[in-house]
């Protein structure tokens, strides 16, 4: 079969499992669940090949719901586990799903390090700005002054950057995506996982149920007004002064995957002992 | 001039010094000349400016253990060896060679009335271009052990080959000049000649014997967080599991190590990661995930002096609660323990094994003293302990990944195999893995993952159980090779006695322990733990018949031969 004729027998449906969803009508991420099956539709990846791999939290119910091998693990740890499978199956395609509490509050740190490693894997985050799951709490991109009963009368904290974090920490590939544009978000998960390294996708992804207010988000977004780059400067001042509904590819890097050596399996394992030899 | 079957020697210093290296060579020496030995090390958390000791066995025979006192102490200086001085006891017979320049020697020596001879040997070494006190200390006690000037002149050529000629020369020159200046000692006693052991030999530390034994069993990813006492483990596997196809990825903290292995195992490649107690505490929320998804992977536990921070470089057997219990839920996993220096190799080993023909976690308690002590071992024999997992592979029509099977191991597809996709769950999971919260599924999936372990023969290496008599001394991990000395020291005196150490500590084997305690009427608990915890666990779990005593203390000073012996011959 030619490339093409593989494209055309490769529908969207092929990747979806007979898992209903169980998320609250309205929600955001149905939207990312179908844009992630056009995308590897559109890829023509062959099911048995994918791997996505999740944490806790509304957004990692993610991989039950596709017809791919999955990994549902723990909070915050997606990255890590991911980063362990890929390295040792290069061949496979990785995509981590995740939220704003998963990936940025708990799985904080290893967020940073997936960025510096620069594994060749996509990461997708659907940011909501609150904790969904455990009904309404504050998450890091929370607004300083969204009441919650965890936060009477709001943190007061400044929220954090994904973008600019992931952008200093040496992610390859940053984009920021609207669910409610699911095929403008396929298209650019296509470009993420096919961008050699770490592909870091932000997908605001409202929260209907704890944050009616997202519900206007789709007035807000709006095409980034320039193209990518592959300059962190510029992306950088892009990212840091943009009103956080700039929607596209905001920085594409050209720094080499990390694949750590795995040398030939020529060496017998006799041989791994004559450093002990007397 | 008596001649022994064994001798010890300790070389003390502050650290950087040089006293671990003098030992190093000094074990190195003796063995390739054919004695049997051991160097364990005790130091500070300082890597400069605190205390070390290389605290060396010699002897005819295997020894798996240091002795209860040193024949012979070499102080190049005594700056800090007051922190350890309990460690290096030393006896009325013993001889301590010390450096004026160096500070008084422990309170210790004086009161154990041990002969103290001074020799200066940083001003010796000074007399010597680029001399080294500790190559001078290397020098008198070659001398005094009877280890030719030859053996380690060869020695130095091979280890100090890229420092070059001038290095060599330096050293040479500072190993004569103590060897000549102990020619005067009387050292009252001489090791016996080595006996040929006619097998090939090994100088090996624990966690190097555990990283080999991990790669024969099949482990070929590695995640890696350093911490003392385990990054031997880790450095070994760096540029060797590349050698075998393997991948070794240096995680940010042990959160992403074990999280990194449980990705690596899932993609179907044996997978380990080593670590401490306060490593080992981060993994355990993953442990329990590896449990629930039926994940194999081997985590290595080189256990040192907790809680907390505790001891970093010293000793203790403390974390087996934690690896048997540590889980919150019901999480039925392997927890295995090595017994020897060379048995790191065949429990690490057995371990990947097991993990993978169970698909379960695995943790293997070694410890801080075999973790870093060196020995000279007869090289292990072969075993056909090779990691083989039921995968599942020509799958037609629906895949369950979590079926009920009848010795409760489902066949594992891995990622690229048609047909076989499916969702891996820490989620309670029905038998094709998608999310419940059902009483039946629940009960189920727990029932699995309970008999997979109780169903399977794990044979003889359970346990080693040697010996006869109506006492029987129950021990596990480095605690065996001091217990095995005393039983035998016992035998010597009449006394009989007999030894069950603990190689598989989870799932427990109470058949299997009731046959080994048949007939007893004496059980003594040897354990390094200050609440007992192996004491605890056997009476939770195994009936304990007629008396029980138990000897355990907390770390860091060892619980020696002559402790396990007394209390042998005192419970008459």
């Amino acid at each position: 079969m030619s490339t093409a004729e593989m494209r055309l027998a490769c529908k969207p449906a092929d990747y979806t499992s007979d898992i209903k969803p169980i998320w609250c009508p309205g929600c955001g991420d149905y939207h990312v669940l179908m844009s992630f099956t056009r995308a590897f539709a559109q890829l023509a990846l062959p099911t048995e090949n994918i791997v996505v791999v999740s944490g806790i939290g509304c957004s990692s119910r993610m991989p039950a719901y596709m017809n791919c091998y999955g990994f549902h693990g723990v909070h915050g740890r997606s990255l890590a586990l991911a980063a362990g499978l890929k390295v040792s199956r290069p061949e496979l395609t990785v995509v981590v799903a995740s939220g704003d509490g998963d990936g940025y509050s708990i799985g904080g740190n290893h967020f940073l390090h997936a960025c510096r490693r620069n594994i060749d894997m996509t990461y997708v985050v659907m940011d909501n700005h609150i904790y969904g799951m455990t009904k309404g709490q504050p998450s890091p991109t929370t607004e300083p002054e969204f009441d919650t009963a965890l936060s009477p009368g709001g943190t007061g904290l400044r929220p954090f950057h994904p973008l600019v974090i992931a952008l200093a920490s040496g992610a390859n590939f940053i984009a920021r995506c609207f669910s409610g544009e699911p095929n403008g978000t396929a298209s650019v998960l296509v470009e993420a996982i096919q961008h050699p390294g770490f592909s870091f996708v932000e997908i605001l992804s409202p929260c209907v149920t704890f944050r009616p207010d997202e519900k206007k988000w789709k007035n807000l977004v709006h095409p980034a007004p320039v193209a990518p780059t592959n300059d962190a400067a510029k992306a950088a001042r892009r990212i840091m002064t943009d009103d956080g509904f700039n929607i596209g590819i905001l920085y594409r890097g050209d720094r080499k995957p990390y694949q750590p050596p795995n040398g030939s399996l020529s060496c017998e394992l006799s041989e791994l002992e004559k450093d002990f030899e007397l | 001039m008596a001649d022994r079957q064994s001798v010890a020697v300790a070389i003390v210093g502050s650290g950087g010094a040089g006293a671990l290296t003098a030992g190093n060579f000094l074990l190195e020496a003796a063995s390739a000349a054919g004695w049997q030995g051991l160097l364990s090390r005790t130091v500070g958390p300082q890597i400069r400016g605190g205390e070390a000791a290389a605290l060396v066995r010699l002897a005819t025979h295997p020894v798996e253990c240091l002795p209860d006192r040193f024949d012979l102490l070499i102080g190049i200086d005594w700056l800090n060896a007051h922190r350890f001085g309990a460690e290096i006891e030393v006896g009325p017979h013993s001889l301590v060679i010390s450096d004026p320049r160096g500070g008084e020697p422990p309170a210790g020596v004086a009161a154990a009335g041990a002969r103290v001879v001074e020799l200066p040997m940083k001003e010796m070494a000074k007399a010597i271009p680029d001399g080294r006190a500790n190559m001078i200390a290397l020098g008198v006690a070659a001398r005094l052990l009877g280890c030719g000037v030859d053996v380690l002149s060869a020695l130095l050529e091979k280890r100090l080959a890229d420092k070059g000629p001038a290095a060599i020369d330096a050293s040479r020159a500072s190993i004569k000049a103590g060897f000549d200046a102990a020619a005067g000692f009387n050292f009252g006693l001489c090791l016996a000649a080595p006996k040929p052991s006619g097998t090939r030999r090994w100088l090996i530390s624990g966690n190097e014997a555990a990283a080999l034994g991990a790669v024969r069993g099949g482990v070929r990813f590695a995640a890696a967080y350093p911490i003392t006492p385990a990054t031997e483990i880790l450095e070994w596997l760096a540029p060797n599991l590349p050698k075998v196809g393997g991948v070794l990825l240096q995680a940010e903290d042990e959160l992403a190590a074990i999280n990194m292995i449980i990705g690596a195992s899932f993609g179907g490649t044996p997978a380990l990661t080593a670590t401490s107690g306060p490593g080992l505490s981060l993994m355990i929320e993953a442990l329990g995930l590896a449990t629930a998804a039926e994940t194999p992977v081997v985590v290595i536990d080189v256990m040192r002096g907790g809680p907390s921070t505790g001891i970093p470089t010293k000793s203790e057997q403390a974390d087996l609660n934690i690896a048997v219990y540590g889980c919150h839920g019901d999480a039925p996993h392997l927890v295995l323990a090595p017994q020897s220096i060379g048995d790191c190799l065949f429990t690490t080993q057995w371990a990947t094994y097991l993990a993978e023909a169970l698909q379960s976690p695995a943790i293997v308690l070694s410890d801080q003293f075999i973790g870093q002590a060196r020995a000279a071992i007869d090289r292990p024999v072969d075993v056909a302990f090779i990691g083989q997992r039921f995968k599942a592979t020509d799958i037609v029509g629906s895949y369950e990944r979590y079926a009920i099977a009848v010795n409760g191991i489902s066949p594992m597809a891995i990622p690229g195999t048609r047909g076989g996709q499916y969702t891996a769950d820490g989620l309670t999971h029905t038998e094709r893995g998608i999310p419940t919260s059902g009483e039946c599924d629940h009960k189920a999936q727990l029932d699995k993952r309970r008999d997979k372990l109780a169903r399977f023969n794990f044979g003889d290496h359970w346990a080693t159980s040697e010996g006869a008599g109506d006492l029987a001394v129950i021990t596990w991990g480095s605690l065996t090779g001091p217990t095995r000395e005393a039983i035998a020291r016992a035998a010597c005196e009449g006394v009989e006695a007999s030894l069950i150490s603990l190689r598989l500590l989870s799932p427990t084997q109470p058949e299997r322990f009731a046959a080994a305690l048949d007939g007893k009427k004496r059980i003594l608990i040897v354990e390094q733990s200050h609440s007992a915890q192996f004491h605890r666990y056997l009476r939770a779990h195994y009936d304990l018949p007629g008396a029980v005593r138990v000897l355990n203390r907390a770390g860091p000073l060892p619980i020696r031969t002559g402790e396990i012996h007394r209390a042998i011959m005192q419970w008459r």
